[in-house]
């Protein structure tokens, strides 16, 4: 039997602003626990929340980005529930009224072909703290650092086919808020999270199936394998005749399955009502002209630039755009090289990429800065060393740094291009391989490459290949002498 | 000293005819003579409040008091006072000690006012005869066998005793305004938002004022227009300028028309209530007003919306009261599992009417039950706000009734709690709209005092406040002294 599954993805990202969407207190990660706690945030009698203007233009941004409304108008309300991490019993959040609502993104699937997915609604609301349940004896810490950092919560519409599908957009979402800037994205620190609604259904079939609610999916792979593993329950659960519970459940990556959660929590009535505390959020055009004037150049632009400006293929345009720093320091090599925008990415995809996940570091902490790359490249063009030596140059860039043309000049490295020096050299090759210039008069022209290798490796790799071929092409089609 | 009227006072002590010292020792002996009679306060700061009037005389020498410097205050327990027990009137929060001022105590502390203490209160402000308060019932000093009304009872026992000069008190449905009128004293509910509500434990927060509960409409205007204005910690705290209220008051009387809803003269008014009431309405014709009948169309669901919307808010506000954190922890509750923690530390922290009103107000929000109440009442609420708006077009206050019957008996209502909700049936519309009102006494039945209540719209407090205090000119109701306490 065919089987189609659908899946929604509701994901949390966490706003980059500097204090708490409702209090004065440090977002930042890592304090040793409640010292980034606020009266506010401790829930203490009498205290208020006080909306931080900040987190609602990321908002609006991410909204404008993604081709949402803007609600002129939005509303928090207050979602009720006991825990021990939410201070004032109730978490604020928006319910009725988004901030945003009503867009689309756009991903690439891997056969190459668009698809558009929508995106139901963003809304704001406050993270809740941490229950630390190790290291107590038998009672459970509580870190209320988090407590009031902002979110959106971003659920999309149940458009995706495939775990790989649901991926691609976790994946694009997640590009997304990092070239906006409203978020950092950092999944370890739980900055970006995601809860997959998943259901099956025959294929044809035009109602939806029953769905669970795969909760706190914090890495892109467990979001797919996730989806897949359950996914194959539901089918496996319809297969032999049984029924969907629609029921919240966990995702264990070491067993690979997902499992129910328990029945008490999710037995929650969440008692939404607007929060008499704060007033509606009030929107005007002013103000969503001013953000949209601030929006950066989105991935999507910027990869269609890329591959008209300079002639990149898709992928590679791709995987440039898919960082914004990374595309920053692409463009800023281009703009300094004479090489060609293709070379460019080649080192950037290759040996730069390379070296960064060697290092364990990201583009923006990059050991070797584009004036370096774009400095070696020139090297290769004007024909100073060749594409094998500026490999050794990068490498010494990378793990001691200092100036191109020094490191090229202190160790002898400029290519040998004097052609009588080339001249000696394949002779002396000529002489030394008897068989092998045989065997290639005879017509096999193929032990060219390893002739020209062994001019190569006698001349440590300086002398320039496009000369060595050529001279030593002609000594072999030359008439013996 | 305590028959002086605050303006007598900061006079007597600009004129160093009298310390803030000896002003705020003479009011802590009568507390301590007294309010074992009344139960009015639940903590007395005698010691921070000699402090604090020392200070008060220096600057009252070096010249840089304020019209309230070295004036002794009375709190109502709801609002946060930095290292000093703030209760609520609860056992949830008989341990806490609040790290921190609310906005309306540093204000008053600013201009140089005296804490005597922290009044009593019904339980998170939740009654209206001060008989839920895990510290005991306040008696009324008119007759100490009835209620001083509530919420704020302790705040307007003191002052009708005569125990502070003037108290600060919240209103949330006439818990300013109903004790104000049983225990004979002024009481004022400002426009919503125009007081802040940061540092007020919160009942319902859409409802929530602070106001004043003193003898007079001037002392009334000198303490708001110390604790009014914006706060930024408080988003529904209004963005207005403050008023001179105590120069407002004593302007020329303006020409003012006062509606007088006939559905506040109801088959639920007592007799002889009504005729105090008409005779003030009367007088205040004298002065020059024109008495104008109207009819508000909505009012009387006013009670209905009220008991939907205030629980529906408090059952969220008080949610944070679990033990976690700060109050009561029950002793053994940290050997029970999670649920039963909070069960435990809720079930022994809170009292039977905030249960009822967490319960009720749990209720009309669940899935199912939303639409049919909080929304319902929601709307309700609007109604009664345009009610109002449109018979503001036409008057410039609306006069009646503050509370159906004179201070009733301690323990008459308490097993009847719709008989003990409906005392606000005549104040709860002013909160549902947000309104500014006030009350003031206006004579008296069988020696127990009447209130007159006015209503404006919005951000009239001066008008209320002028016209109450040219009423005071020419009455003496508000100077009457319970006996015993002159």
């Amino acid at each position: 039997m065919d089987w189609e599954v659908v899946i929604g993805l509701e994901i949390h990202t966490q706003l980059a602003t500097k204090s708490k969407i409702f209090s004065g207190a440090s977002t930042a990660y890592g304090a040793p626990p409640n010292t980034q706690a606020s009266l506010v945030d401790l829930g203490y009698p009498g205290v208020l929340p006080v909306l931080n203007g900040a987190a609602v233009e990321m908002a609006i941004k991410f909204g404008l980005a993604t081709g949402c409304t803007i609600a002129r108008r939005s509303v928090f309300a207050r979602k009720n529930y006991f825990y021990p991490d939410l201070p004032k019993g109730y978490q604020i959040s928006q319910y009725e009224l988004p901030i945003v609502h009503g867009g689309k993104l756009d991903i690439v699937l891997d056969d190459g072909t668009v698809k558009t997915i929508g995106i139901t609604r963003a809304h704001l609301e406050e993270d809740a703290g941490k229950s630390l349940h190790e290291d107590f004896h038998g009672l459970s810490g509580i870190d209320l650092n988090r407590a009031g950092t902002p979110l959106i919560e971003i659920v999309s519409e149940p458009d995706m086919r495939s775990a790989a599908e649901a991926g691609a957009y976790m994946r694009k979402i997640h590009t997304l808020v990092r070239y906006l800037e409203i978020s950092d994205g950092n999944m370890q620190e739980g900055s970006f999270r995601c809860d997959a609604n998943v259901s099956v259904r025959r294929r044809g079939d035009p109602s939806f199936g029953t769905r669970t609610e795969l909760k706190n999916l914090n890495s892109f792979r467990f979001v797919e394998k996730a989806i897949e593993v359950e996914a194959e329950r539901q089918i496996d659960v319809l297969e032999s005749g049984g029924r969907i519970v629609q029921e919240t459940r966990l995702y264990d990556p070491d067993r690979n399955e997902t499992r129910p959660m328990r029945t008490k929590e999710e037995a929650n009535d969440y008692r939404y009502f607007p929060d008499p505390d704060l007033l509606p959020v009030v929107v005007d055009d002013a103000l969503i002209e001013r953000i949209r004037a601030e929006l950066p150049e989105l991935p999507d632009a910027k990869r269609e630039r890329f591959i008209a400006e300079y002639e990149l293929p898709a992928d590679d345009a791709a995987i440039l755009t898919g960082q914004r720093p990374l595309a920053d320091y692409y463009e800023a090599a281009v703009a300094a090289t004479k090489a060609r925008p293709k070379a460019v990415a080649n080192w950037v995809l290759g040996e730069l990429t390379g070296a960064l996940n060697r290092s364990g570091l990201d583009i923006t902490a990059s050991r070797v800065a584009p004036a370096q790359l774009a400095a070696l490249l020139d090297r290769i063009e004007d024909g100073t060393i060749s594409g094998k030596i500026a490999k050794e140059v990068f490498e010494t860039l990378w793990d001691e740094g200092g100036d191109v043309a020094q490191i090229i000049e202190s160790r002898g490295l400029v290519q040998i291009t004097d052609s009588e020096a080339i001249e000696a050299l394949v002779d002396d090759v000529i002489n030394a391989y008897p068989d092998q210039v045989h065997q290639y008069r005879d017509g096999k022209t193929q032990v060219l490459g390893f002739l020209v290798g062994q001019v190569m490796k006698a001349s440590r790799g300086k002398a320039n290949p496009q000369q060595v071929n050529k001279v030593l092409r002609a000594r072999l089609d030359a008439p013996p002498s | 000293m305590h028959d002086l009227t605050i303006a007598q006072l900061a006079e007597a002590l600009r004129a160093r005819k009298l310390s803030a010292a000896e002003l705020t020792r003479h009011y802590l002996d009568r507390i301590a003579a007294r309010d074992g009679e009344l139960n009015a306060f639940i903590t007395v700061t005698a010691d921070d409040a000699m402090q604090q009037a020392e200070r008060a005389d220096r600057r009252l020498a070096d010249g840089t008091a304020t019209a309230l410097t070295g004036i002794p205050l009375a709190h109502k327990d709801i609002f946060c006072t930095s290292g000093v027990r703030t209760s609520c009137g609860s056992r949830m929060l008989d341990n806490f000690v609040s790290p921190y001022d609310a906005t309306v105590v540093a204000r008053l502390n600013d201009a140089g006012a005296v804490m005597l203490g922290k009044t009593n209160m019904d339980e998170f402000a939740m009654g209206s005869s001060n008989e839920t308060s895990w510290y005991g019932p306040v008696k009324n000093p008119w007759d100490t066998a009835r209620v001083p009304g509530g919420s704020s009872g302790g705040s307007a026992a003191a002052v009708a005793g005569r125990l502070a000069p003037a108290a600060t008190g919240t209103d949330t449905g006439g818990s300013i305004r109903q004790p104000a009128a049983l225990s004979g004293i002024t009481g004022i509910k400002p426009t919503y938002g125009r007081v802040s509500r940061y540092g007020m434990i919160a009942f319902a927060s859409s409802l929530d004022q602070a106001g004043v509960l003193s003898v007079t409409a001037e002392d009334a205007a000198l303490l708001l227009e110390a604790m009014a204005g914006f706060d930024p910690r408080d988003s529904t705290s209004l963005d207005e300028p403050v008023p001179h209220y105590s120069a407002e008051i004593d302007t020329p009387w303006e020409h003012l028309t006062i509606g007088v809803p006939d559905n506040f003269f109801d088959e639920g008014l007592d007799a002889a209530n009504a005729e105090a009431v008409r005779a003030a309405l009367a007088e205040l014709e004298k002065l020059g007003a024109t008495l104008k009948t109207l009819h508000l169309d909505h009012v009387h669901l006013s009670v209905p919306a009220y008991y939907v919307v205030a629980p529906a808010e408090a059952s969220s506000n008080l949610a944070r009261f679990d033990g976690v954190r700060f109050g009561y922890r029950s002793p053994d509750a940290e050997k029970l599992d999670l649920a039963s923690f909070y069960k435990r530390n809720r079930g022994e922290g809170f009292g039977p009417e905030v249960k009822r009103r967490i319960l009720t107000g749990t209720y009309v929000l669940s899935a199912g039950y939303y639409d049919a109440y909080y929304l319902k009442a929601q709307q309700v609420r609007k109604l009664i706000s345009d009610d109002f708006a449109k018979a503001f077009r036409e008057v410039d206050l609306i006069a009646g009734p503050t509370t159906p019957t004179p201070a009733f008996l301690l323990g008459q209502k308490t097993n009847d709690p719709i008989q003990m909700y409906l005392n606000d049936i005549y104040t709860i519309g002013a909160n549902l709209a947000g309104l500014p009102a006030l009350s003031m006494p206006c004579g008296f039945v069988d020696g127990l005092p009447v209130g007159l209540q006015m209503v404006g719209p919005p951000l009239a407090e001066a008008k209320l406040l002028k016209t109450a205090h040219w009423f005071q000119k020419v009455t003496d109701w508000h100077r009457r002294v319970p006996p015993g306490y002159e």
